[in-house]
């Protein structure tokens, strides 16, 4: 893989130059008492002091709401506004960690699976992503307990390393990102040889996620195993929406009158309406077989059918999750039980 | 052992109790909810600053129901809200025992609706002065700071009804929301809906909220929503002198009237 | 209208009314051929303890500008408590609103019975005249533009 060098400075005038030539620039960004993902204007407005983001990084590609089309009815006669595809921006999204990076994966082999998901498609097409290692880590990081690492280059089209001195290690991935590269190529100077890994965040690997994959259809029919793990579990839709790999949504129409427009919007399987019939009958009454839905999904399901993992190890859930259903955690009692 | 374990232990080993919901070390030191069967397994139990979550939402769960007889271990939110729980009827007087805790640490068994709701009396209730605070400075703004400052809140709001879930006084088995004939609040999480969603959930809970705060902190973007059912709970004490979690046979505020009650903007 | 400027703003409203006294006074106020604002549409309600807050929010979703509250005076409830009720869910409801920043000037409450037809074109003029003096309900309207959108935030 192609190594280069990147200093503060040019980072600061890659960052601007993109801005300036109309991408739209998406970074980490601290709002109010959060860091997320938001648009940017300026290169200030980007921090590095994350583990992870609240929200992941997903929303670029697939946001939490998504106008498909209008629709406007006038004396019987309907008219329908297609999808502008045309308004999908080119951005580059900065700062996106390793995992959070893998989760592209995840989630395009859902939308690409068998109909191919045009919008989310181009947004991703349209889309350079620019990683950034991890340089530290927390008690909710499980990365390399599935298959990922701090300085994973799966994913990104570029992933960047910070040095000690504030300089980047750039390693270009994509041929995306070898254009990006090649388009500011006075910005990138030539490798100093650095040692990457030294720089990376320690994630001790606690577990297997195969043991997880060999185990977890086993436990399927376990109907008490899962009522106990979900015990805890409130049955609200954190988990889901900061996933980067939840890919669940809603169709719902909104209109005023005559007017209108349908919206694809996230959804999750932890909530009860998720599987309600409108017969009144729900096939997943209790939120122990939803949350055997999350983790089958995510560890059998998605495994045998896209062959993929529907996990990265961010542990964004576990962080989002007023009370503190640690995936890891239940991930290891597959295992053992 | 501490008191707390010996005692669940005890409770668990005599075989009159069957569960005991109470606090485990979480994540990161974290307190969270744990649900104890066994009696060696009592020690996971602690009960300190951390336990601040209000644990009462399980009370009424459907996968408790077939339980022994129960114990909570109750911090001072969870007993409100067992005593504002109990007023509307939603969990019942001998079903469970309660192990709330006194100032000096030592354990008080409280096993009758009669006793929670004395010892209740004897809590603080109302806002604590970082709450307080909070509420002053978004009541100081001008209307249009205020608008501005929950317009920015409520655009960020993701709709996991976190907040819905978290609130133990939230145990409607279907919720407004998820009525679509008509669609009352729209299932997309922008502005508009969540700000409905919002100013609904803090009316549903007027006169019911026991400002725990549970709602925000359940957040995962951590708005300050709890201050909404915060406003409608301070506006239930100065107007109809109701204050949720106080009586174990009081009527909810907005449910009863009273002839005279004031107002200065009807013509 | 009666309007020669075409620039001055008339502003939509929605008037919520109990079918036994204000919607009946307003009917009088119509037999008594007491001229007043035709900016109100009158939506009928069987008691004002009906009217749930949430058709508050929708009439300003939907474009309202102002909204009228109208019902039997305290102890003439046609159904003897109705009204009670209403008054205790508006006294919480417009703090509310008035909290998260919403000018609660542009929701007016009156009691009108059934004998006020006069008292009914009064509330009506004078809260078109508050209306129109307070604008379009742009912030309101802002919001709902804002939130057609998707896109990162």
């Amino acid at each position: 893989m192609e190594r280069k060098l990147l200093t503060k400075d040019s980072y600061r005038s890659l960052i601007t130059k993109l801005i300036g030539q109309n991408y739209q620039v998406v970074a980490p960004v601290k709002k109010d008492t959060m860091i997320d993902f938001l648009k940017i204007s300026s290169f200030d407005e980007i921090t590095e002091d994350y583990i992870v983001t609240v929200s992941s990084a997903k929303t670029v590609a697939f946001p939490r709401n998504e106008k498909l089309f209008d629709y406007e009815k006038q004396n019987k006669k309907l008219t329908q506004q297609d999808y502008d595809f045309d308004s999908i921006p080119q951005s580059v999204l900065i700062g996106v960690r390793p995992c959070d990076a893998f989760g592209f994966h995840s989630l395009s082999s859902i939308f690409c699976w068998d109909s191919i998901d045009k919008i989310y498609t181009t947004r991703l097409e349209r889309t350079t992503i620019i990683g950034l290692s991890c340089n530290k880590a927390d008690d909710y990081c499980f990365c390399t307990s599935a298959k990922g690492s701090p300085g994973s280059t799966a994913g990104s089209d570029i992933l960047l390393t910070k040095m000690t001195d504030g300089n980047y290690i750039v390693e270009i991935v994509t041929e995306k990102g070898a254009k990006l590269v090649a388009d500011f190529s006075d910005l990138f100077t030539a490798d100093g040889g650095a040692d990457k890994e030294s720089l990376l965040a320690k994630v001790a690997a606690n577990f297997s996620v195969d043991d997880v994959l060999a185990k977890i259809n086993s436990k399927f029919e376990d109907e008490a195993f899962w009522t106990e793990q979900a015990m805890r579990c409130i049955g609200c839709g954190a988990c889901a929406y900061v996933c980067p790999t939840c890919a669940c949504f809603d169709i719902q129409d909104e209109s005023h009158g005559g007017k209108g427009h349908r919206v694809r919007c996230w959804d999750s399987c932890g909530l009860s309406l998720f599987t309600l019939h409108t017969s009144g009958h729900n096939p997943r009454e209790n939120q122990g077989q939803r949350w055997r839905q999350r983790l089958m999904h995510k560890f059998s399901y998605m495994p045998d059918r896209l062959n993929t993992i529907g996990c990265v190890g961010c542990g964004r859930c576990s962080r989002a999750c007023p009370v503190d259903m640690n995936i890891a955690e239940h991930c290891m009692s597959i295992i053992e039980n | 052992m501490n008191n707390l374990q010996q005692k669940a232990q005890q409770l668990l080993e005599s075989g009159n109790y069957g569960l005991i919901v109470g606090y485990e070390k979480g994540t990161s030191g974290k307190a969270r909810p744990v649900f104890i069967r066994k009696a060696e397994h009592a020690s996971k139990l602690i009960f300190d600053e951390s336990c601040d979550q209000n644990i009462a939402v399980y009370l009424y769960r459907q996968e408790i129901k077939h339980d022994k007889k129960k114990v909570i271990v109750a911090n001072h939110h969870t007993l409100k809200s067992i005593v504002e729980l109990a007023a509307e009827n939603q969990v019942f007087d001998g079903d469970f025992m309660v192990l709330a805790f006194a100032e000096n640490g030592d354990i008080i068994e409280l096993n009758t609706f009669k006793e929670i709701e004395k010892h209740v009396a004897t809590l603080y209730h109302g806002l604590t002065e970082a709450e307080a605070a909070m509420m002053k400075k978004i009541e100081d703004m001008s209307l249009e700071d205020r608008w501005a400052f929950w317009e920015n809140e409520f655009s960020k709001c993701i709709k996991c009804y976190a907040c819905r879930a978290s609130c133990p006084m939230c145990y409607c088995p279907t919720c407004t929301v998820e009525i679509n004939q008509p669609q009352w609040i729209s299932v997309p999480s922008h502005t508009l809906g969540n700000l409905e969603w919002h100013v609904m959930r803090a009316m549903h809970l007027a006169g019911r909220c026991v400002t725990c705060g549970q709602c925000g902190k359940a957040c995962p973007l951590e708005l300050p929503i709890q201050l909404l059912t915060y406003k409608v709970a301070l506006d239930s004490k100065q107007f109809f002198d109701s204050v949720a979690g106080t009586s174990i046979c009081a009527d909810n505020a907005l449910a009863i009237y009273k002839p005279e009650d004031h107002e200065n903007f009807i013509r | 209208m009666e309007t020669n400027n075409t620039n001055s703003f008339e502003p939509k409203v929605v008037a919520f009314v109990c079918n036994w006294c204000t919607y009946a006074g307003a009917d009088l106020t119509g037999t008594s051929r007491i001229k007043y604002a035709t900016n109100v549409k009158i939506i009928r309600f069987p008691c004002t303890g009906r009217i749930d807050f949430m058709l508050l929010m929708k009439a300003f979703a939907n474009g309202a500008d102002g909204i009228i509250i109208s019902g039997c005076h305290p102890n003439d409830c046609h159904y003897t408590s109705g009204n009670f009720h209403a008054r205790r869910r508006w006294m919480i409801f417009r703090n509310l609103l008035d909290f998260i920043g919403m000018d609660v000037n542009r929701i007016v409450f009156s009691w009108v019975s059934a004998a006020e037809g006069a008292k009914w074109a009064e509330v009506v003029n004078e809260s078109v005249d508050q209306f129109r003096q307070l604008g379009p309900a742009t912030a309101y309207q802002k919001l709902i533009k804002n939130s057609e959108f998707q896109e990162v935030e």
